[in-house]
């Protein structure tokens, strides 16, 4: 198992530095002058060649990516030009709310969609495995960036039950520890903090994961059916299993596999849903950041967002393929 | 009368004309339809049919594990030590599955659940029926991969499905359906889906743990030739009925219903003659739409106007020797004309 891992890592690398590649070409190739959007309209030409010179846009863009590529080895992105800030250590700041709001997403998402699809798909064409399909078919088909807009306008305008936009209400959070405002809080025991997050989680967590619930449901439910005509839960029952646990214990395990499949590639699609959602309920996350740093053509805040996005991917994909292993012995690596 | 009495007490299963009914969307599957035999304590049943002639389902009933919804036992009773199973609750024939009825499947590749160790599902039947330890089962497993000889249990118990050939898997089969002393094993063409040579031994194992354990064996195939060596006594299924039971050294001796003696020259070598190969012409009729009467008489070269009429009884033509044809009478029986 770790010679796999390591196998896999070390396969990752050349991935990495393509994107990149491919990222900073991009983001190069698209219109707009960074010098032009960020200086004041009364820069003089002079001050904008400074600062293109100061930003090492003046020079060929292999030798930008070549400098690019050997600071970011050493764990250095680059400066942001609007912020002047270093744009890891802006990243680390905004990763910690991405990173919570889509695992609440996630765990909505299984937590209901999961359960739901195992009891639509061991009673199939049941009221209940109708009522699924249809909760399932408005998951998929809702964009999340309406559904969000719908949520605020309902539970934040008409009903006023939760607050429509950030992460928390001043004052309330606790002193970080690990920059998730849920975890810290139940550390710090600040129940009042713990409520308000929730609070301030809740309606952009529905917005970003009823997709994910939806297919994950959907998926679920054929899996189910489909694992529940297999010979071996003949076996179980031949051998006087009771329902519950020929459904819970023997067919969910087995249906599970391309359950995680399905949770692997929508993450990826949540996680690029979640730059949006973060911009609908000013979720102060790494999402929002990338969206005004393309606004103003920040490039290296671009590029550096963009990268750690795909290193984000490529630490899901491994954990996936690590889960496959635990759930299914027949991938089960060094024997 | 006293002697009856012994003689049902003997009796550890009867199914008394079972009628099995699939309702699809395309109308009433009749998949067994009037279906009678007896197995005494100990003994071993072969029951022998064409595929698709309802072996299966009538196993599957007997167990009560017909698909959910589709499937449904019509009519007749089976009679599990004098107690209808019909009338068991759902818990109560939970009991008895896997505990004092056991079966054993065709496909040994897929009867087994790929994410659960070998040990893990011998020993989950254990554990449900005698409410043992975790410890104690696992100790069970091992035992029970010992009585199906397989080498080195300690560590077979470990493996998973995929790292054991079909073989294997149909003992550890065998080892799962006996983990619990059953009195009555079904095994449904256990050895259809091995090797010829494999299909000998796995036989041979269960004819052996039979004779060990004292258990009764409903022996399931198509294969006349594996009931010759086993059973104490032959049913053979055509179209969801018996058309013809008796002990095997009568039924091999002096096959009476047509379509008997069709099976019998189409396999080689099962009459301990070597014959030609001669399959039975045609095909078998659709369970949707059973012809009338006797239902193998679009395939029968001595059907004529009569067997459309009514379905032929299954009538005792010698003592032991029950067949239903019209065409055959207690005349053709030879030992019972020398002895009138
Ligand atoms: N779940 C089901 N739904 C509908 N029809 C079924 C079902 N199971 C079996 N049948 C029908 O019942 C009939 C008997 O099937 P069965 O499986 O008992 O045959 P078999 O004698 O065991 O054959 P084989 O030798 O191929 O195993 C077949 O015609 C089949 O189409
Ligand atoms: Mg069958």
């Amino acid at each position: 198992m770790f010679t796999y891992i390591t196998r896999r890592v070390t396969g990752t690398i050349p991935v990495i530095i393509l994107i990149s590649l491919l990222v900073f070409m991009l983001v190069q190739s698209a219109p707009g002058d960074p010098a032009d959007l960020l200086l004041s309209d009364e820069a003089t030409e002079q001050d904008v060649a400074e600062a293109r010179a100061r930003w090492g846009l003046d020079q060929p863009v292999w030798v930008q990516y070549w400098k690019f590529f050997t600071a970011a080895i050493q764990g250095d992105l680059g400066t942001s030009f609007r912020y002047a800030d270093p744009v890891l250590s802006m990243i680390l700041d905004r990763l910690p709310a991405t990173i919570e709001l889509s695992a609440f997403s996630i765990l909505i998402a299984v937590v209901f969609g999961v359960p739901l699809g195992v009891w639509a798909g061991a009673r199939p064409n049941s009221w209940a495995d109708n009522f699924g399909s249809l909760f399932g078919f408005f998951g998929i088909s809702m964009p999340n960036f309406w559904f969000g807009i719908m949520l605020i306008l309902l539970l934040s305008g008409v009903l006023n039950l939760l607050p429509s936009s950030g992460r928390d209400t001043y004052g309330i959070a606790s002193d970080p520890i690990t920059g998730f405002y849920l975890l810290d809080s139940i550390l710090h025991r600040n129940w009042k903090a713990l409520w308000d997050g929730l609070a301030h989680i809740i309606m952009p967590a529905i917005a970003l994961g009823t997709n994910m619930m939806g297919i994950l449901m959907r998926v679920t439910r054929s899996s189910v059916l489909e694992v529940m005509h297999e010979d071996y839960i003949t076996t179980a029952r031949a051998k006087g299993v009771n329902e519950r646990n020929v459904l819970w214990r023997h067919a969910v395990r087995n249906a599970m596999i391309p359950i995680i499949t399905v949770v692997g590639l929508e993450l990826g699609t949540l996680l690029s849903g979640s730059i949006i959602v973060e911009t609908v309920f000013s979720w102060p996350g790494s999402g929002q950041l990338l969206i005004s740093a393309i606004t103003a053509r920040d490039y290296p805040l671009i590029t550096g967002t963009v990268l750690t996005y795909t290193m984000i991917f490529v630490v899901i994909n491994l954990v996936i393929d690590v889960l496959y292993a635990v759930i299914d012995p027949r991938i089960r690596f060094d024997k | 009368m006293r002697q009856e009495s012994i003689d049902l007490m003997g009796v550890l299963l009867s199914v008394r004309d079972l009628q099995t009914s699939f309702f699809t969307s395309d109308g009433e599957i009749r998949a067994v339809d009037g279906v009678t035999f007896d197995i005494d304590e100990g003994a071993t049943v072969g029951l022998v049919g064409e595929s698709g002639c309802g072996k299966s389902v009538t196993a599957l009933s007997i167990m009560r594990l017909l698909s959910r919804g589709t499937g449904r036992v019509v009519g007749g009773e089976i009679l599990y030590r004098g107690e209808n199973l019909a009338e068991y609750s759902e818990a109560g024939m939970r009991r008895i599955r896997g505990n004092e009825i056991s079966m054993i499947f065709q496909e040994p590749m897929t009867s087994l659940n790929p994410v659960f160790t070998i040990g893990e599902q011998i020993g989950e039947a254990v554990r449900l029926h005698q409410g043992v330890s975790a410890r104690e089962a696992r100790n069970r497993a091992v035992e029970m991969l010992r009585l199906v000889k397989i080498a080195e249990p300690e560590k077979r118990i470990k493996d998973y499905p995929h790292q054991l050939s079909g073989g294997m898997r149909q003992r550890v089969m065998i080892a799962i359906a006996l983990s619990c002393n059953p009195r009555l094993l079904m095994a449904d063409e256990p050895t259809t889906a091995l090797d010829v040579t494999i299909q000998a031994q796995i036989l041979d194992l269960i004819g052996e743990l039979q004779e060990r354990l004292g258990m009764a064996v409903l022996l399931i195939t198509h294969d006349l030739g594996v009931v010759a060596q086993q059973a104490d006594d032959v049913a053979v299924m055509y179209a969801g009925r018996i058309v013809e039971r008796a002990k095997p050294e009568i039924i091999f001796s002096r096959p009476m219903h047509p379509y008997t003696v069709g099976l019998m020259n189409s396999v080689p070598g099962a009459t301990g003659k070597r014959r030609r190969l001669e399959a039975i012409p045609g095909i078998v009729p659709s369970p949707l739409d059973w012809p009338s009467g006797c239902r193998f008489r679009t395939r029968c070269t001595r059907a004529d106007d009569a067997c459309a009429h009514s379905p032929p009884e299954l009538v005792e033509v010698e003592p032991g020797h029950w067949v239903s044809c019209l065409k055959v009478s207690a005349a053709d029986a030879p030992v019972l004309a020398v002895e009138a």
